[in-house]
């Protein structure tokens, strides 16, 4: 039995591959943690970053400075009632929040934190990827119909044919990524997601980057469908609060409602990890050959270790700005024993055993956080577009610029 | 490689489909039966997967399950008429109906039996590491002119149906 | 248990083949008969994939074909329903007996 699970430790290969399913298994528990727990930091990071970008401070009251925020969300939801429309349809008013939280833990199935960090690496990946995210349109669909009322059926049918037609542009964008893959020097192109990111090592640049502009506007068209895939902003109109009465989960309370949350959350970080993966280079770190030596890996090891030192400097300024008053007495210690946690864990990615492991996870990890704080930015700074404008943008403005790209790579990569 | 437990996933997997199939003919209500048939698709691109063709599995799941299912269950929400759930759900012929795809399955389990050795196990295993590759080549190579004739079907499709669905033409 | 060979997937498939048939055959809601006719196309693709295993990847391309046009068909079978169901309110298929309405 030890033998088994020590078999797989110097492989190079991902645990799906090496066909050992404890370490599998140990992948899966690390990835649905880690998920909830940036799921549960995510909510945090949206209240605060909105709240600061509107010239506000946000929750500040449960925790020092709202971090206990989300704790508190998630036992007011759990603890709600649990209500069901009088006519719903119980089977279906039942599964349809399932049928979405499925869809989207199993896309993480695929998804590359390092050269042999992923729980499997199928050689249709990405395929893999676009059609289990396309399964959450269902989930949707059955939401809106099972509630028996108006506004939730208006709501998932406008919101499941915004999804299926930016998949059309996210497929183009995707597909001209997956082009570029090809033209290493043995020549054959990989759907696989870490042969992606290895195909980007060998042609020594990110995708976004080459055949200048023509990454760069297959990434645009990505972003912008990644977007409206997830319902989020400026494309949120199907569950915007003033025009449908939250859309298709409007019947769903307490406990089923969390599950939509997450499922909301957990399907951007994954097209999140798409765009990293196809666009940015995955798990690699900035400048891999210009920047090269010894040193220089040393150097960018660091890395991960300041960043939590900063976090932790930052929560240490601000237990200093604390009030100085009795009744703040806990959150400040709080907040310093946090601070002190961070910087424990900085200190912990600071020795040089740890530093090298954790390199490829950080990368990807801070690339997956930018794009993150991109979809907090867009929701505090746009319009939200009206129904028709969106359809249009979809079909009559990202399609053809997604086959415009999709040819231009093609002819490019022959001719280049 | 030989996945661990064929057998099981087999019997599972083919299982699933056929409830499923079941599930679908005989519900009253359209949308359990687009459930159902939900629930075939993937069992079906499960299988697939065990036959070592992930490619085929894959545009199943985004083709079969996310497109085509989405159309079915828009349409039968538009279409959704309480009326038709409390009226008989089989018509007047169903006997024979039956009959007939009984005497199908009936020649179907014959030609199996008799030639049973015509279906021999594959000789040469499949890798499923460059399957999308190889179908890519059959595909562009020998096969290109049905793939344009494929695409020209879908613009007619597309033309067909925004026709067929507007109000005034 | 016998190892699992191409005739356990295509008995599967003429089972699923045969329910399919049943659902044409015997069912009044016009919905149902095309996800019926969609059964029936999954058990063919289930066929061709199956055998494919034998005679190579033909099959599976074939296969492709097929989803596509079951693509296809689909959406232009629900076109001719909607605009049936506009004119006459009715989804079953005993009550489409004019030929001009």
């Amino acid at each position: 039995m030890l033998n088994y699970i020590q078999s797989y430790l110097n492989s190079n290969v991902t645990p799906g591959q090496a066909g050992n399913f404890f370490w599998a298994f140990v992948y899966i528990v690390l990835i649905f943690t880690g998920l909830s727990i940036a799921v549960i930091a995510m909510n945090w990071l949206e209240r605060k970053i909105l709240a600061h970008m509107q010239v506000r401070l946000g929750p500040m009251r449960v925790g020092p400075h709202g971090l206990l925020q989300p704790i508190a969300d998630a036992i007011k939801l759990l603890i709600k009632e649990d209500i069901m429309p009088a006519e719903a349809d119980k089977v279906v008013f039942w599964m349809a929040p399932l049928m979405v939280v499925i869809v989207a833990f199993t896309t993480f199935i695929v998804v590359p934190f390092g050269p042999t960090h992923a729980v499997t690496d199928m050689n249709i990946g990405i395929l893999f990827m676009l059609g289990v995210s396309s399964l959450g349109v269902l989930g949707i669909v059955m939401a809106g119909w099972a509630s028996n009322s108006h506004y939730p059926l208006i709501g998932a049918l406008r919101s499941s044919a915004q999804m299926v037609s930016y998949e059309i542009a996210m497929g183009l964008a995707v597909v001209s990524a997956v082009l570029m893959t090809s033209l290493t020097t043995n020549g054959t192109g990989t759907l696989s997601m870490i042969g992606i990111v290895q195909a980007q090592q060998q042609q020594q640049i990110w995708f976004i980057f080459k055949f200048f502009p023509l990454g760069l506007i297959a990434f645009f068209i990505f972003a912008v469908a990644m977007v409206a895939e997830t319902n989020r902003a400026p494309f949120d109109l199907p569950e915007a609060e003033s025009e449908l009465t939250a859309g298709f989960h409007t019947e769903y309370s307490g406990f089923r409602w969390s599950l939509f949350f997450l499922a909301e959350y957990s399907s951007m970080i994954a097209v999140s990890s798409i765009a990293v993966t196809l666009w940015l280079g995955g798990w690699m770190r900035p400048f891999p050959n210009w920047l090269s030596g010894d040193s220089w890996d040393m150097a960018f090891s660091l890395v991960p270790g300041l960043t939590f030192f900063f976090l932790a400097g930052m929560a240490f300024f601000s237990t200093m700005r604390m009030p100085k008053h009795p009744y703040f007495r806990l959150q400040t210690l709080g907040l310093g024993g946090f601070g002190g946690l961070l910087g424990l864990i900085g200190i912990v990615l600071l020795l040089p055993g740890i530093r090298e492991r954790v390199q490829d996870i950080y990368w990807f990890a801070i690339k997956v956080a930018v794009s993150m704080y991109l979809y907090i930015w867009y929701r505090g700074t746009f319009p939200r577009y009206r129904f028709d404008q969106l359809m249009k943008v979809g079909w009559k403005v990202l399609l053809p610029m997604g086959v415009g790209v999709l040819v231009l790579t093609a002819i490019a990569g022959v001719l280049l | 490689m030989e996945p661990v437990a064929t057998t099981f996933f087999f019997y599972l997997l083919a299982g699933l489909a056929i409830l499923g199939g079941v599930l679908v003919i005989t519900r009253k209500n359209p949308v359990h039966s687009a459930l159902a048939l939900i629930l075939t698709l993937l069992a079906i691109a499960g299988l697939y997967l065990m036959l070592y063709a992930p490619f085929v599995a894959g545009v199943q799941i985004i083709l079969y399950a996310g497109g085509i299912m989405v159309l079915f269950l828009f349409v039968i929400m538009l279409v959704n008429i309480e009326r038709s759930q409390k009226e008989h759900q089989f018509n007047g012929q169903w006997m024979v109906g039956l009959l007939a795809a009984v005497a199908l399955g009936g020649l179907f389990m014959g030609v199996f039996v008799k030639g049973r050795a015509l279906f021999p196990e594959p000789a040469a295993k499949f890798a499923e590491t460059d399957n999308t590759q190889k179908i890519a080549d059959l595909l562009y190579s020998n096969y290109m002119l049905a793939f344009e004739i494929a695409s020209l079907l879908l613009l007619v499709a597309i033309v067909g149906a925004v026709v067929m669905a507007k109000k005034r033409i | 248990m016998a190892p699992i060979t191409t005739l356990h997937y295509l008995v599967a498939a003429a089972a699923l083949f045969v329910l399919g048939v049943i659902g044409v055959l015997t069912r009044r809601n016009v919905v149902i008969i095309l996800m019926s006719i969609e059964l029936i196309l999954n058990a063919v693709n289930l066929n061709l994939v199956a055998l494919s295993r034998l005679y190579g990847l033909h099959g599976q391309v074939f296969a492709i074909f097929v989803i596509t046009d079951a693509a296809a068909e689909a959406a232009v079978g629900l076109g001719i329903l909607i605009a049936f169901f506009r004119n006459k309110e009715t989804v079953n298929v005993d009550e489409v007996d004019l030929l001009k309405w």
